[in-house]
């Protein structure tokens, strides 16, 4: 911190103040403004607080915040790591976690998609471990073939950077494979309308699922499957050497979660933390900010589950109790959710028959529609207050989409 | 309709499926059904030759490189040509209702030769058109207003060989500057409202299965559509 111009200390001081005034006027944690004016004085602020320290970017469509979580968790034995833990995940919201971590030697830092080219440009970072690409929030995100198009470019023109990338997501291989070093990381694709054709040529792609293991290729050009150097099987994980971890510990619930952890153990290999240092700190992250946490209200216990698009519904529905378990699910469509909700039609939702289900949120009736000609039985409440005081007392899974998520969050008060 | 079920044919999921269009097919289905109407649907995926014996064809959204490969796999494919001439039903959205036409601009804005289905000619516009649109459908086809969500960046003109589907009310439509929102001729039907667009629109939605079976339908309960399309023209016009 001490080797930075005095333009950018002044900077990152007038950022911190920002960002005190905006939390003691209870507008948020402050991140974004912060790191906005200290971009506004210091245009090279990120890459002046990036420099001398090892940084993690993490990317994908879905579980970018939570992965962020656990690899930070994991690398503590490390020392001191700056992080970006409430979702910032612009260069503003980076500025922010860098400059108030200004004695940590790593960083990790959740990076929007669209946005790795750039951060990845101004950090040098040296791992970037990307995860997923799906169809999300139509309406203002890029079209994922493009974006995956930049990050080829970006990677390309930064040889030092060693890269962590899902294997099984044939759009993310595709996007990670311009990269000078590559680790390959089984980590597992549910969701699938988006990759039925080769990102190279167009062409089919073959898949061949034998329960253990899930290949595919090109039918017509080379594109194929890398071999995985970390592979997941269930819950048990095979590292490169050979070795086989289980994730049974894992507080976080569902298949993502596994996925997720398996990048996280690959990322921090790199810094030298092996997988059975890593795996029980791995288990101390239980909630990922609200995601996954339990609420006791009125004798129900609440447990709140985010999902912003039709691959994330998916990993909801992996991780709710058995049926006849009550569901409530809730949908916005403002801003920050997508303002289209017809990605509605590309969630299977028949999975939820034969369970109490309530619908909520701005836009239940498009909800409604939806699980209608899904021939799902519903009832329609105003809030989910109504929906937690219909359920008897006992537990009750909540899906919602992120402002639907956030109202929620605060009605039951915002445990981290 | 060729025997006694409504064959639909949901052309190119792998490609054209961007927008919850898979919600077209399950709503026209849907409503087949409880009319009593048995539905047979094939997804259809571009390494597959187009079937020659569909009623209804239905082609969705997509981005610019798999709108530019699915355009080339219909033109060598000839399938969807056929169906047309033969009178099928086709109902098309967005990517899927460009590709209909004589042409449409690729992702660096140049000209890709479309199936010259409908007499439309669509490039790249300045700006892209995003959010709800709500538009007055062409008295003969005796649909109600309609409503959607846009978001494109087309501009797609109408030949003398097709009409407006819709004059916009509030939104872009196909922004071409002329006010108007899709297109039509015959029994094919475009539009780039998805939302998608049978569903937010019983009316349209039973459009299509009259075209398909050639005779009126009886009316059915439209609870939730109903109410959903009515609280999206009342968000969009109050």
């Amino acid at each position: 911190m001490s080797d930075l111009p005095l333009r950018s200390q002044l900077a990152v001081a007038l950022g911190r103040t920002a960002a005190k005034m905006s939390r003691i006027a209870g507008r948020g944690d402050g991140s974004v403004i912060g790191g906005r004016i200290g971009l506004r004085l210091d245009p090279e602020l990120l890459t002046r607080l990036a420099k001398d320290r090892k940084l993690v970017l993490v990317s994908a469509t879905n579980g970018k915040t939570t992965t962020t979580r656990l690899i930070t968790s994991a690398m503590t034995p490390l020392g001191e790591v700056a992080t970006n833990a409430f979702g910032a995940n612009m260069p503003t919201g980076h500025v922010s976690a860098l400059a108030s971590a200004p004695t940590a030697r790593y960083g990790v830092l959740e990076c929007d998609e669209k946005y790795v080219p750039m951060v990845l440009a101004e950090t040098g970072a040296n791992i970037v471990a990307l995860m997923n690409l799906s169809r999300d929030q139509m309406d203002r995100a890029a079209e994922i073939w493009l974006l995956a198009g930049k990050w080829r470019r970006a990677l390309e023109a930064s040889p030092n950077s060693h890269v962590i990338a899902n294997c099984d997501d044939p759009l993310v291989t595709w996007g990670a494979s311009t990269a000078k070093s590559v680790t390959w990381v089984a980590a597992g694709q549910h969701w699938r309308e988006d990759s039925w054709c080769c990102p190279e040529c167009g062409g089919p792609l073959d898949r061949q699922d034998t329960g253990e293991d899930s290949d595919w290729r090109c039918r017509q050009c080379h594109f194929a499957r890398p071999r995985p150097d970390w592979a997941l099987h269930g819950d048990l994980i095979t590292a490169p050497d050979g070795r086989t971890f289980g994730l049974t510990g894992l507080s976080l619930p569902g298949r993502a979660n596994r996925s997720n952890a398996l990048i996280a153990l690959a990322v921090v290999a790199q810094f030298g933390v092996p997988p059975e240092q890593a795996l029980p700190l791995l288990s101390q992250v239980t909630s990922v900010a609200g995601r996954y946490t339990t609420v006791e209200h009125e004798g129900r216990s609440i447990r709140l589950l985010l999902s912003k698009n039709p691959a994330g519904w998916l990993e909801a529905f992996d991780v709710l109790q058995p049926p006849p378990g009550p569901v409530a699910l809730s949908i916005n469509a403002q801003g920050p959710d997508g303002r289209d909700t017809s990605w509605l039609w590309d969630v299977d939702y028949r999975i939820l028959r034969g369970r109490p289900v309530w619908v909520a949120g701005e836009r239940r009736i498009d909800l409604a529609a939806r699980l209608e000609a899904a021939e799902v039985a519903f009832t329609l409440v105003d809030d989910i207050d109504q929906a937690v005081m219909a359920v008897p007392p006992g537990h009750l899974d909540v899906i919602a989409n992120y402002t639907a998520f956030q109202n929620i969050r605060t009605r039951y008060g915002r445990v981290v | 309709m060729s025997s006694d079920r409504i064959k639909i044919v949901w052309i190119y999921p792998d490609l054209l499926s961007t927008y919850g269009d898979q919600g077209n097919t399950i709503v026209l289905e849907r409503r087949a059904a409880l009319r009593g109407i048995p539905t047979e649907t094939v997804n259809m995926r571009s390494d597959e030759p187009v079937p020659q014996d569909g009623d209804i064809y239905l082609l969705g959204g997509g981005e610019d490189r798999p709108q530019i490969l699915a355009a080339q796999r219909l033109r060598n494919d000839g399938g969807l040509q056929y169906a047309a001439q033969r009178g099928a039903v086709i109902f098309a959205v967005c990517a899927g209702f460009q590709i209909l036409g004589h042409e449409f601009g690729g992702e660096e804005g140049q000209p890709v030769p479309g199936l010259g289905i409908l007499d439309i000619h669509s490039g790249r516009g300045q700006t892209r058109a995003v959010g709800e649109v709500v538009g007055d459908v062409s008295a003969e086809l005796n649909v109600p207003r309609i409503t959607g969500f846009e978001n494109h960046q087309g501009a797609t003109s109408i030949g003398p060989g097709a009409k407006p589907l819709a004059k916009v009310i509030s939104g872009i439509g196909n922004g071409d500057g002329s006010g108007f929102e899709g297109a039509y001729a015959g029994r094919v039907l475009g539009t780039y409202m998805h939302g998608p667009a049978l569903v937010r629109n019983p009316g349209l939605a039973d459009l299509i299965l009259t075209w398909a079976v050639g005779r009126q339908l009886p009316p059915i309960d439209d609870s939730w559509a109903g109410r959903l399309r009515e609280e999206r023209l009342n968000a969009v016009l109050t």
